[in-house]
């Protein structure tokens, strides 16, 4: 059952985690009216967080889902209208751009992607089959699971660190297991890190397997050696969630989409982008919600360049909404 | 038909309004500090309202440590069916609401 909407909107922004939501603010007050796709889990990364510590204007620190939740209602206040849905397929060449959702296409003349990054697992062995078992992306999730027990956090960056210091609240002990011995995360959450008497560390080494029958038991590493956990928690990083636009825009070899900064222009006419879809290199909350901005404001001025454009009207086969039902 | 919500049970409740119901009964397992709980509970009103064959109860695994021990959660949000006082099936995660329903469907009718 094809259905196609016969309103044409000035802009469709999916994803909603700051990029997406503060898009969802910019357009809005910019009375674009924005149609926002948040996907079925909305929020973001950040909803598996717990106290950002870094948004400016937030000095006791801000739950992440607290955050989010703020963000949404900010969109909300002006007039984004936001569906908790997940974007079957896009077509984004030519003037109007096609969004289809559940059977249903939406039509717009620009589009906003802020899809974020999701997380990266190790695909060993085990992994998999003990996911909810042990095998956890998110601490703050399963942390509580695992009191007064011995649990490994698989990584190197921040993320590794905050995870493995949050944890060790919980757990008897806390061992860092990360494949160099040197450490991609900051000064200041290697030192907390090193700072904790819960944390062990075992480097230069990786994972071959993940053991346990209904629950994990130990990791068998490289080196030979098994470590005996009943948790792993894999902070290992994250993928750019571009598998629904790849082969429409341009994206580099690791996925992410390509911009040609300061503009968050993608390679295609009409399409912009914004927040850790594009971002292998800052990845903040306030980096994602400032491109946001800036892919708003990017819309807003391609809009009114190309309102007089003749290229801009609407396609016949539009008229009347007629086209694709096939009832 | 007034639409149909989720229901709360606690340890205290758990024997007669899970174990004991007539219908299968969807628990699923939340906190409030748990992200992905939040994403998902919007997405299990709406299961309930639009299902008459199954119950959807939440518990607050905070308030109530007893149930969730004894079924082993490790994961929050998990979602299991209890089925004639037993459990039939297992969701870790949120996930769409097209999935749960797959997940459900042999309980949906």
């Amino acid at each position: 059952m094809a259905n196609v909407s016969e309103q044409i909107r000035d802009v469709i922004i999916i994803g909603s985690g700051p990029a997406g939501y503060t898009a969802a603010i910019y357009t809005g007050r910019a009375q674009l009216e924005p149609l926002v796709f948040e996907g079925s889990r909305y929020g973001g990364a950040l909803m598996t967080t717990t106290d950002v510590e870094n948004y400016p204007g937030f000095p006791d620190g801000i739950m992440g889902p607290d955050l989010m939740e703020q963000f949404k209602a900010q969109a909300e206040r002006f007039g984004a209208e936001l569906q908790p849905k997940d974007v079957t397929s896009v077509e984004l060449a030519g003037d109007i751009k096609k969004v289809v959702v559940d059977g249903t296409t939406y039509l717009a003349r620009s589009v906003i992607l802020a899809m974020g990054a999701q997380a990266r697992y190790l695909n060993v062995p085990g992994e998999q089959g003990l996911l909810g078992r042990g095998v956890s992306s998110c601490a703050t999730c399963d942390g509580f699971f695992f009191r007064d027990q011995d649990i490994a956090v698989i990584g190197g960056g921040d993320s590794a660190m905050e995870e493995a210091i949050f944890l060790s609240k919980f757990a008897r002990s806390v061992t860092v297991v990360h494949r160099r011995d040197e450490f991609r995360a900051s000064k200041i959450m290697l030192e907390r890190a090193r700072d904790n008497d819960k944390i062990r560390w075992r480097t230069g080494v990786t994972i071959d397997r993940v053991v346990g029958d209904g629950g994990v038991s130990g990791l068998e590493l490289s080196d030979g050696a098994t470590l005996d956990v009943t948790g792993m928690f894999v902070a290992i990083g994250h993928d750019p969630r571009s598998e629904l636009v790849r082969g429409q825009v341009d994206t580099d070899e690791a996925g992410y989409v390509i911009v040609s900064p300061p503009s968050t222009a993608t390679s295609v006419d009409g399409v912009f982008a914004a927040g850790d879809l594009v971002d292998h290199t800052y990845r903040q909350a306030v980096t994602a919600a400032g491109t946001g901005c800036s892919a708003a404001i990017d819309v807003e001025r391609w809009l009114a360049e190309h309102a007089a454009d003749p290229h801009a009207q609407v396609a016949a086969e539009f008229v009347g909404g007629g086209y694709g039902s096939k009832s | 038909m007034a639409d149909k919500s989720t229901v709360t049970v606690t340890d205290d409740s758990f024997a007669a309004d899970v174990l004991g119901s007539d219908k299968p009964v969807l628990v699923d397992f939340w906190a409030t500090w748990c992200g992905p709980c939040k994403q998902v509970a919007p997405v299990l009103e709406e299961i309930a309202s639009e299902n008459e064959q199954i119950t959807i109860a939440k518990m607050d695994i905070d308030a109530n440590p007893d149930t969730p021990r004894e079924y082993q959660i490790m994961s929050i949000p998990t979602m299991i069916l209890f089925s004639g006082g037993q459990p039939v099936k297992q969701i870790v995660g949120a996930k769409p609401k097209a999935a749960l329903l797959a997940d459900l469907a042999d309980y949906l009718g």
